[in-house]
């Protein structure tokens, strides 16, 4: 072989790993993409039944329940505008607390409550993540805008 | 005034890089000796200053001079001396200046040990690092000034974040900074390489050392981490393909594939130009996993401050670095020149494959962590991108070059035979694929991961005690003594972090395929089983330490009735920030951990009655951290190795031979 024909075949082999790589990724970011939607979407249905998302937003005050003897707690997210109940059995974060903000991931079960897989710890007490400040940010401005038009704001 | 003299220090060694940075590189240009001679006492000037900076700093939050912005913010008068040194980079400036310390600490090394390097050669070298310091005192002094005052003076500190108020917070992030910053100095070889236009097996014999301990200390550092993050989040995970862990995890792929490159280039004077642009994309690498994670755009407990000036700053100065670099390589490149010939059966091209496999493992991993970036910076929503796909990925990618490890170190330079290669590792084949089937059966659960996964660990061992075994049965030597020093060092350092990946494959497959996890609620006195084990709760007792109080939750774990251990998880409240935190009980071993959190208190009876606990069982969990060590191990070694403190030497005297 000469030594054109043998970097050819490197560029060959190169490009059919490149190729590989890209199915697998492509495949896996379709199991594995993990979309983010406020209170205020889920309540306008637009998150998606049966795949899992993400929510965020505030924890409501007063709204942590626990199943006695078990680990099994509920919650309610919101954004101000609207309420999401959460389901969630596990421990929770050191740092999950009402009125601060939360991420939950999981999915919605058909009575509209959220079954949290995980709920995303905090780092830092003064740290709000970015999903929750973004999803009151939105509820936010979307209060602004008048009231009235607001089915048609969405 | 302490704080003062830090300041002025920094700014002096701002000055003396610029000069560092610029004079010598026009001295190698012009081929004007005394111009080029700047470059070592430059470097020496720049690193001690910058030492005295990072003293006057650590010297502030030793003595809690609350009048220094920085310390009042991230300490505390109630934390332990040793907490309030380390929590001189637990901050964003305080960071830096570590980076700072590391990179011109970097450099003053090189100044050490490069008696036998050409002046030209070591002039550009310096000058290329006093460039990249020139970038960062910039950033450190117009975005991130560690020095500001605050006045008036606060009465008291902050509190350092409790997550960071651990031993490894002493040692991780210098370890992983040591790493990190350590591919600046095969950066830096490389372009001095490329603007003198002369690459060679010299070239990479002089870098080949220092990537090996970048490298390895950047494996110990992400090892920490991992280890840390194990038993300080209270969670039981050890890696979560946080975009954090990936910005260190990225240079640490391509630092890999470097080494082997660098193998190549240097025994056979092959893969030049793809050596070059490795070591410019690991130190790039670097940088952007710098960018990441100082710049706020990602959140976590690495990322303190979110400030856009600081992103921007950093964006820019990455956006030259990179740009620049491989402008250079772009121009240069061409004329270096393909090395020896090699049959599509050799080491080289089992090397080759190791690199390709590695570099679009690496692609996978930027392109999972920089994707939800994107999409947010477009506007296009928020997503995520899970563990899942980093797993599927990663393990699909690096089970063949797993594989490639049992071959490569047998295959001869040049032209192997496959026929010889069977010959030679049908046993270790054998032993590797038994094993993979017996283990799973033994242990009574089985799936298609864990026999990959063993196979590969059996396979990697079986065919390295092979090699070894071949080896010393053919050595010309008699005698075991005189056949272990017929082989280099930097041979048995191969060995030995081979002998790591095993052990953390090994690790990595059997915690994975047969970790047991339970979140329970146990009222006093109430019994659990968990993977063999049974875990029987005694209740809490206060505990109290120099700055926090808390509970400690009483779990004494039996197997078969015998007591083994009393296991004392805690939760804790911190005096300074008001903030629970909960500290893991772990029984270690050998063989596997028991790992206890406290959750919370679950019954109307407060805290004397029943509480939320996690109990995990995790077979060989510490083989993940051990294998990792075992690589850095045999990093040292083969950064031991005679031939670059003797080789170097001769070399260039038969250079100067030969032009005489």
């Amino acid at each position: 072989m000469k030594a054109r024909h043998r970097r050819f075949v490197w560029i060959g082999a190169g490009v059919a790993v490149l190729g590989v790589a890209a199915a697998l990724v492509l495949n896996a970011f379709q199991s594995n993409l993990v979309f983010f939607f406020t209170p205020t979407q889920v309540a306008a249905k637009e998150a998606p039944q049966g795949r899992p998302f993400r929510i965020g937003g505030m924890v409501e005050s007063g709204s942590l329940k626990r199943i006695p003897n078990t680990v099994d707690v509920t919650f309610v997210v919101t954004d101000t505008l609207q309420r999401v109940p959460v389901v969630y059995s596990g421990l929770l974060p050191d740092l999950f607390k009402e009125g601060k903000g939360v991420v939950a991931q999981g999915s919605l079960r058909p009575d509209g409550t959220f079954q949290a897989t995980e709920v995303l710890a905090k780092h830092d007490e003064n740290y709000m993540p970015p999903e929750a400040a973004a999803a009151m940010e939105a509820a936010r401005k979307h209060k602004s805008m008048s009231m009235p038009t607001l089915k048609e704001a969405k | 005034m302490i704080p003062e003299l830090g300041h002025f220090a920094l700014i002096l060694a701002l000055l003396v890089a610029i000069a560092q940075g610029t004079v010598p590189l026009w001295g190698a240009y012009r081929r004007d000796g005394a111009l080029m001679a700047l470059a070592r006492p430059a470097a020496r000037a720049q690193f001690v200053l910058v030492a005295l900076a990072f003293g006057c700093l650590a010297w502030s939050f030793a003595n809690n001079d609350f009048s220094v912005e920085l310390v009042a913010l991230h300490s505390n008068t109630q934390l332990p001396l040793h907490y309030r040194i380390a929590a001189t980079w637990g901050s964003h400036e305080g960071s830096l200046v570590l980076w700072m310390l590391m990179l011109t600490g970097w450099a003053f090394a090189v100044t050490l040990r490069s008696r036998n390097l050409p002046a030209a050669m070591l002039a550009r070298v310096l000058a290329v690092m006093g460039l990249v310091g020139v970038g960062f005192l910039l950033f450190l002094l117009f975005t991130s000034n560690p020095f500001l005052r605050l006045i008036p003076a606060a009465p008291e500190g902050r509190d350092l974040n409790p997550l960071l108020q651990d031993p490894g917070m002493v040692i991780h992030p210098p370890m992983l900074y040591m790493g990190y910053v350590g591919f600046s100095v095969a950066f830096a070889f490389s372009i001095a390489a490329l603007l003198a236009g002369r690459l060679d097996a010299t070239w990479a014999r002089w870098s080949r050392p220092w990537t090996i301990a970048a490298w390895s200390f950047l494996t110990i550092g992400i090892a920490l981490g991992s280890w840390w993050a194990y038993y300080e989040l209270g969670w039981g995970g050890w890696w979560f393909w946080d975009p954090v862990e990936n910005a260190s995890f990225m240079p640490w792929i391509v630092g890999t594939a470097l080494l082997h490159s660098l193998a190549v280039t240097e025994k056979r004077g092959t893969f030049k130009s793809w050596t070059v642009l490795l070591a410019i994309i690991a130190f790039s690498l670097s940088l952007l996993g710098t960018f990441l994670v100082r710049s706020g755009v990602l959140t976590s407990v690495h990322a303190f401050a979110t400030d856009p000036a600081r992103g921007v700053f950093i964006l820019i100065f990455l956006a030259i670095v990179i740009g620049g670099s491989l402008i250079l390589y772009a121009g240069r490149a061409g004329s270096v020149g393909g090395g020896a010939q090699f049959a599509p059966v050799s080491r080289e091209s089992f090397l080759l494959a190791n690199n390709i496999l590695l570099v679009v493992a690496c692609a996978s991993v930027l392109l999972g962590t920089l994707y939800p970036l994107v999409i947010d910076a477009l506007g296009a929503g928020k997503i995520s991108v899970g563990p899942p796909y980093f797993d599927s990925v990663f393990y699909a990618l690096t089970a063949p070059l797993a594989f490639l490890i049992g071959i490569g170190p047998m295959a001869s330079w040049r032209r192997a035979t496959l026929p010889d290669l069977w010959t030679r590792l049908r046993w270790a084949l054998a032993v590797a694929i038994v094993a993979a089937v017996v283990i799973p059966l033994m242990r009574g659960r089985i799936s298609p991961l864990i026999v990959v996964g063993l196979f590969l660990s059996c396979w990697i061992a079986a065919s390295t005690v092979t090699l070894v075994i071949q080896r010393f049965r053919h050595a010309p030597q008699s005698g075991l003594g005189a056949k272990l020093g017929a082989n280099t060092s930097a041979w048995y350092g191969m060995v030995v972090a081979h002998l790591g990946v095993a052990v953390f494959i090994a690790g990595v497959t059997l915690v994975k395929g047969y970790e047991v996890e339970q979140n329970v609620t146990l009222d006093r006195d109430q019994s659990v089983e968990v993977g063999g084990y049974d875990f029987t709760f005694r209740g809490v007792v206060p505990v109290n330490g120099p700055n926090y109080a808390g509970v400690a939750g009483v779990v004494e774990m039996r197997r078969g009735g015998v007591l083994l251990d009393t296991l004392r998880p805690e939760k804790r409240i911190y005096n300074a920030g008001g903030n629970p935190m909960t500290e893991a009980a772990i029984d270690a071993g050998f063989f596997g951990d028991r790992y206890v959190s406290l959750g919370e208190p679950v019954s109307d009876k407060g805290t004397e009655g029943a509480w939320a606990l996690r109990v995990y069982v995790k077979p060989f969990i510490d083989w993940v951290w051990g294998g990792c060590f075992l690589m850095a191990l045999g990093g040292f070694l083969a950064m031991a190795d005679r031939r670059y403190r003797l080789a170097v030497k001769r070399k260039i005297d038969a250079l100067v031979g030969a032009t005489a």
